[in-house]
């Protein structure tokens, strides 16, 4: 009998070009997803070494960090120039890069346009049972359909267009089993806030995570990329969520993924992929979903996570004093004070986007609080920014860009807008954002400006009262 | 990639943890196509501030960065490591690294060495007025004052690194093999060829 292997274990041996007696092995790279900001210098690398793109037709590129998120066209159709030159120099060097190397490309014009991490799934890009690419951390997302997925930097980027492998190590595996039912109220962000919260920005560093229990069988693909896509906030370079039914409707049909006799094959080697029984990882970890309320940041650390319905935690609580230190300076850094209550919190600034949660579903989750209701005084600026040109189209189609608009919203073009203060979306230096992104670093959203990451409804929550605000409380009167 | 083998001067005592990529670089810094330059906005909010670790004379020039757990946690940018090579930071020294800045820092032929959290503290305590020597080829870190700290490294980087060995220029050797991986994957799993976009 064959041992009994995890999933990853199973993806990995399929993948192995070659293994050292160094305890490296050369994995074959099935999907490779590029964007404007780290390929840039990748592709001149290859330029001038005079090598060529090893398999154009396993690579993706679309731009999007960078993309200023208003319009695109002027009303004769036109391009718009982009107004910063360095930008504009960056997202010209991957659309002249990506036919000069013959790697399809997405205009930024394209319906098909969006956030690589969006795009991908959605065109039936990502597939179960590849091993996928992106100098992007985030890449982490498409292992919610079961593809061993991961970010790279840009010597990696430039090694897997030239060779389209990698030199590897395996990781550890980890199992993060979530027992029972999430609670009305509490959606898939939540759930991986706390995970991240309970294990730490570190604990899943050199592992990669695979999540296991009824909670992800009953999760919907969307609510499973939100979830794998912040494996990363807790150190693993990589999440992985077994592919099922569910997995195989939602690519059922997609233009990328495959048809007829194909799709039959591939749904077949799909189904032996799930950990086998007996099967042992490296570390386990058991959370109970009873457990989970719809939760906030409050730190400049993911991991600084408590239930909306918390209150800031004192530093000096923290064991470790390393901790305690970064406690005070986040603290510091976000104008707050242990003890203070988070419902209290007001914010300025409201975000629902990010490869985190842009997708339909999410959008559908915060235009769900947002009917019928408007956005408070307080709130400055709030802006909706779909992962793609097709999300923006599907939530246009049923109506959803003019409940945000009559709730005082932007309704935007696709891109990754204020989840990195790189484009123009920026949160004002000293202000708040409840944002819906995945990252609460200092200077993440702008120099200066003060994250909470939250869910799609817990941000349309936010917009409505002015401040940090259990969703519950809005819904139950409804 | 140049070959390094050791790492030799002061060493910039910052020991904190979970250094994020934002920290190291900002994001309106990634906007360049160069990999050059970058030093000028490394720890840039940090910097801000007066009297700031990285703007103290007494560190001006230092080779080598000590830092807390979990340094270059968040994004994959590269820029992180360029940044740190540009302001001329040649080696990290950390109880641990993310993934992927150990990866990026490596491709950069920058040194990333794990020590424990005690000798992390003793290193800090050092570096406050005296050099550090970090030394490949017998895989330590050494201070004036007799201390010794053995270190782990992969020894394919570690060659990798001594050697000053170019990773793609190695695979490139084995393109024959990949070949093979490929025309099997083609036979077993033939759907893996996407569709046209
Ligand atoms: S939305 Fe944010 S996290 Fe996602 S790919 Fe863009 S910048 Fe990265």
């Amino acid at each position: 009998m064959t041992k009994a292997r995890t999933l990853y274990e199973k993806i990995w041996d399929a993948h192995v070009v070659d293994q050292r007696d160094d305890g490296t092995s050369l994995i074959y790279i099935d999907r490779h997803l590029v964007h404007e900001v780290t390929s840039a210098q990748a592709f001149e690398g290859l330029r001038k070494a005079g090598r060529k793109v090893r398999r154009p037709d396993l690579t993706l590129a679309v731009p999007d960090h960078n993309l200023p998120t208003t319009p695109r066209l002027d009303a004769q159709g036109n391009k718009i120039p982009i107004a910063d030159p360095q930008s504009a120099a960056q997202l010209a060097a991957l659309e002249a890069n990506a036919p000069a190397f013959g790697v399809p490309y997405f205009d930024a014009t394209d319906i098909k346009q969006g956030i690589v991490h969006v795009i991908g799934p959605e065109q039936g890009f990502t597939l179960p049972g590849t091993t996928m690419v992106c100098g992007d951390s985030h890449t982490a997302a498409h292992g919610a359909l079961g593809a061993l997925a991961f970010g790279i930097g840009t010597s990696e980027v430039e090694h897997v267009l030239a060779t389209q492998t990698l030199l590897l190590k395996r990781s550890r595996t980890m199992e993060i089993r979530v027992n029972g039912k999430l609670s009305p109220g509490v959606s898939p962000k939540d759930l991986i806030l706390h995970i991240v919260g309970v294990i730490g920005a570190a604990g899943g560093t050199g592992h990669v995570i695979e999540y296991r229990g009824e909670v992800f069988e009953k999760m919907s693909i969307e609510g499973r990329l939100t979830v794998s896509n912040m494996s990363i906030e807790a150190g693993a370079r990589a999440g992985l969520i077994a592919p099922d039914e569910a997995t195989f409707a939602y690519l059922k049909g997609r233009p990328m993924a495959p048809s007829g006799a194909e799709w039959d094959a591939a749904v077949a080697y799909w189904k032996t992929l799930p950990t086998d029984k007996g099967a042992v990882f490296d570390k386990s970890v058991i959370i109970d979903a009873a457990d989970i309320a719809p939760s906030v940041t409050w730190g400049t650390s993911p991991e600084d996570v408590v239930p909306v319905t918390g209150v800031i935690p004192d530093p000096a609580s923290f064991a470790d004093p390393s901790k305690q230190d970064a406690a005070r300076k986040s603290l510091d850094y976000m104008g707050l004070e242990a003890g203070q209550k988070m419902s209290d919190v007001p914010v300025e600034n409201i975000f629902i986007g990010s490869c985190t949660n842009s997708r339909i579903e999410d959008l559908r989750a915060a235009a769900g609080v947002l009917k019928g209701r408007r956005k408070a005084d307080g709130v400055k600026w709030a802006i909706v920014v779909p992962g793609s040109g097709l999300v923006k189209a599907q939530a246009e189609s049923e109506g959803l860009d003019r409940i945000f608009l009559d709730a005082g919203f932007e309704w935007r073009e696709p891109g990754c807008s204020a989840c990195l203060g790189m484009n123009p979306d920026k949160v004002p230096s000293g202000e708040r954002c409840a944002s819906t992104s995945n990252r609460n670093f200092v200077g993440r959203q702008g120099p200066g400006a003060r994250t909470h990451l939250v869910s799609p409804a817990m941000a349309a929550a936010a917009a409505v009262t002015g401040k940090l605000t259990d969703v519950r409380e809005l819904t139950k009167q409804d | 990639m140049k070959a390094v083998r050791k790492v030799e001067g002061r060493a910039i005592p910052f020991g904190q943890k979970n250094v994020d990529t934002d920290v190291i670089i900002s994001a309106e810094w990634l906007k360049t196509i160069s990999r050059e330059g970058l030093g000028a906005g490394a720890f840039e909010s940090i910097r801000q501030k007066e009297g700031n670790i990285f703007d103290d004379p007494e560190f001006a020039g230092a080779p080598i960065l000590i830092a807390g757990d979990n340094f270059g946690c968040g994004s994959s940018r590269e820029h992180a490591a360029w940044a740190l090579d540009d302001m001329g930071i040649k080696a990290i020294i950390a109880p641990s690294f993310s993934d992927i800045f150990s990866g990026n820092a490596f491709k950069n032929g920058l040194l990333a060495i794990a020590l424990p959290q005690e000798a992390i503290d003793r290193l800090m305590e050092v570096a406050k007025t005296d050099p550090v020597s970090i030394d490949m080829e017998s895989m330590s870190v050494t201070t004036p004052f007799q201390d010794r700290f053995a270190f782990e490294m992969d020894p394919f980087r570690r060659n990798c690194l001594m050697e000053g060995l170019d990773e793609i220029d190695l695979t490139m050797t084995q393109s024959d093999a990949i070949e093979r991986h490929e025309q099997e994957t083609d036979s077993a799993r033939p759907w893996i060829r996407p569709q046209a976009a």
